[in-house]
């Protein structure tokens, strides 16, 4: 393989893990308050949906954004109004949320572009442009360094950018701020803070809502910037990818970084080669496709290091009288 | 008591949560500018003014009610195996290879082989997760989700790489042998001068799926196993304190639910496709976590809530045939069932309750 090759599969590796890893760190908030979220497929798919369908509309990508995030918040809602307020299961809530979404946005995409469940393509000002760092094109003629700066790190959109930038800030807020120690409090002993007079209920609700937020720029990727407008089912398991990114990654924002860039790596080889050779044994593309899922299955089996959740994850939590 | 009776709890909480999701159903086809009234007779039309109407809502039924009870069984043990989807898939490939490779002399030893095939291999599906989950704690709705794609995975390796019949280009095997044709209602009950079920998939297996409501209905309340499995769901404490090993039931209780969901594709490979193709569940094992949900995990209630998702599969094929109305509509349905039973349950519950303890009050 050549180095131009490798770069290409890296740049690709960078665009297939922005949307795992925005809603990878969305579980994250969600899970460390201690509220299990199966729904992540769905609030993308949603915000997909509605992000192309109103940057096409209006022609843009900042209303689609907006709209996007607009329909995974209404969605983290139901999920905060189940699993929060009238203490429902966790998970069977993140099951209705997934199919909720997967039929709403065909059923209205039908309705309102009659195109059978898609948005038409979407041109110009419905998509994200792609962002030339300073300097991109006067370095690329230095060896080795150049290209990769040119063609690997310059030339994203912001959302790549803003993806990227939410680990430190998700690091930051999480382990530096008194919110992000309340939040982590409130997934391991909420009992302890509500004895401290802190709100369980409005912490759990901002962790949902900061969740819904991620998923909704997450899937207006998808839809605005990865591809150019949304057709059925355009999640096609990423919900459930970066779910087992952060099981991966043991719900830390650094290892969530290194398993989704490693889950977009896995991705962005199989899309790129169908069967790889590797002299004499022939590794089939489905390897590929199911690999992130064995591997988070080892993972969970502590055959390689333990993964311990948080400790109230998935209880609602009841006030003791 | 502050509790309301069990004919309210076992009725009316799952009556007001189908009505509940029925009006929301009813303001989404408003929504798109379709009459909901007119929409409902056309399904009840569709799906079960005919016999093969009858036959599609029965064929659907049959599928639902196998994934149903094995979602039911799973959640007795307070269990949520939400991977009934990958264990029908490999339960498909069990009752294919047993097809292809055996040659059955009549349907009815084809079909107790092809079961049998179907059952052991979405049982050994579900023996993964189980194990992990009773040996080393990791939570089995993650496990069961990842087994679902790597079950999609390693089929469309096997029908691809495998078992597509050479010059084909379609990633299916080739159709299985004539003995293996099992009944359809159309073969059993259609006369010369009356032909019912006409064209309609239904088949034998939905008598196979009638007895397996009766047998988990027996498992569960009538033998030893049964009481263990639903001691273990109400207390795990209680149970490990009555000599019940906590591994042993999750493990047997997931095989049992495994070997249900894998038994849907004796109906939807052996009786309605005669071969496998890929995407043979076609999401049913999903829609038996909203069966399970709404049936309140008892066969009887599996049973009524398969036959009425039948009767929604059916009635939203004619909707998408004859209007403007996708499929999709039933996987909406699908979601409020899932949502209004499953995780709004209290919602439900609560007000009720409060009625009924005023009223005994007063």
């Amino acid at each position: 393989m050549d180095f131009l090759t490798l770069l290409q599969v890296l740049d690709s590796t960078v665009r297939l893990a922005t949307p795992l890893l925005l809603a990878c760190l969305a579980g994250l908030y969600s899970e460390r308050a201690g509220v299990f979220d199966i729904g992540l497929e769905g609030k993308m798919l949603a915000a997909a949906f509605l992000s192309a369908g109103v940057a096409y509309v209006t022609g843009s990508v900042w209303l689609g954004l907006f709209a996007g995030i607009a329909a995974s918040v209404a969605l983290s809602a139901i999920h905060g109004l189940a699993s929060i307020t009238f203490r429902g299961n966790q998970l069977i809530s993140g099951v209705a949320i997934n199919f909720l979404a997967a039929g709403l946005t065909v059923l209205i995409a039908q309705n309102w572009f009659k195109q059978g469940g898609r948005t038409p393509s979407l041109i110009g000002g419905g998509r994200w442009e792609n962002i030339t760092l300073p300097f991109a094109e006067t370095l690329s003629g230095v060896p080795v360094l150049g290209p990769i700066y040119a063609e690997l790190i310059s030339g994203h959109s912001l959302l790549v950018y803003v993806a990227f930038a939410m680990v430190p800030l998700t690091w930051w807020i999480l382990f530096r701020t008194r919110f992000g120690l309340r939040l982590r409090a409130v997934g391991e002993a909420p009992e302890a803070v509500d004895t401290a007079g802190v709100s369980v209920v409005g912490l759990r609700f901002a962790a949902v809502g900061i969740c819904g937020i991620l998923c909704g720029i997450a899937g207006s990727y998808l839809a605005t910037g990865l591809q150019a407008g949304f057709v059925k089912d355009m999640t096609a398991g990423r919900g459930f990818i970066a779910l087992a990114a952060l099981i991966f990654a043991k719900w830390r924002p650094w290892y969530a970084l290194g398993a989704c860039l490693l889950f977009g790596l896995l991705q962005a080889v199989a899309l790129r080669y169908q069967n790889i050779d590797l002299g004499g044994v022939v590794i089939p593309v489905q390897v590929m496709d199911a690999l992130p899922y064995i591997l988070t299955v080892v993972i969970l089996a502590g055959f390689v290091g333990k993964a311990i959740p948080p400790r109230a994850g998935g209880e609602p939590y009841v006030k003791e009288r | 008591m502050d509790k309301m009776p069990a004919w309210a709890d076992a009725v009316l909480v799952p009556l007001i949560s189908l009505l509940l999701a029925a009006f929301l159903s009813a303001l989404v086809i408003l929504a798109i500018g379709e009459n909901p009234v007119d929409a409902f007779k056309l399904m009840v039309d569709g799906a079960l003014m005919r016999s093969s109407g009858w036959g599609y809502t029965l064929y659907y039924a049959t599928n639902f009610i196998f994934t149903g009870l094995a979602v039911a069984v799973a959640f007795h043990a307070r269990l949520f195996n939400i991977g009934g989807e990958g264990q029908a898939v490999l339960g498909g490939l069990g009752a294919a290879l047993a097809c292809l490779f055996i040659p059955w002399p009549h349907w009815s030893l084809a079909i107790i082989g092809g079961a049998f095939a179907a059952a052991a291999f979405g049982a050994l599906w579900a023996l993964i997760p189980a194990y992990l989950q009773a040996k080393r704690g990791s939570h089995i709705v993650i496990t069961t989700i990842m087994f679902n794609f790597i079950a999609a995975a390693l089929l469309n390796y096997v029908l691809v790489n495998l078992l597509k019949p050479a010059g084909s280009m379609e990633p299916a095997t080739a159709n299985f042998p004539e003995a293996t044709h099992l009944p359809s209602f159309q073969d059993m009950f259609a006369t010369a001068d009356n032909p019912l079920f006409r064209g309609s998939p239904a088949n034998v297996t939905f008598f196979l799926a009638l007895i397996a409501c009766v047998l988990v209905w027996l498992l569960i309340w009538r033998t030893r196993l049964g009481y263990e499995i639903r001691a273990q769901g109400h207390s795990e404490t209680a149970a490990r304190y009555a000599g019940i090993s906590p591994v042993r039931i999750t493990i047997v209780a997931m095989l049992i639910s495994g070997g249900l969901a894998g038994l849907m594709a004796v109906n939807a490979t052996m009786g309605e496709a005669e071969r496998l193709v890929i995407n043979a569940a076609e999401g049913a094992g999903f829609i038996g976590i909203a069966v399970a949900l709404m049936g309140r995990n008892h066969p009887v209630g599996v049973l009524m809530a398969a036959l009425l998702f039948g009767f929604l599969y059916q009635g939203g094929a004619e909707l998408a045939l004859w209007t403007n109305i996708p499929r999709e509509l039933i996987v909406v349905i699908q979601a409020l069932v899932i949502l209004f039973t499953g995780a709004l349950d209290n919602m439900v519950r609560m007000p009720l309750e409060k009625l009924f303890v005023k009223r005994r009050a007063a």
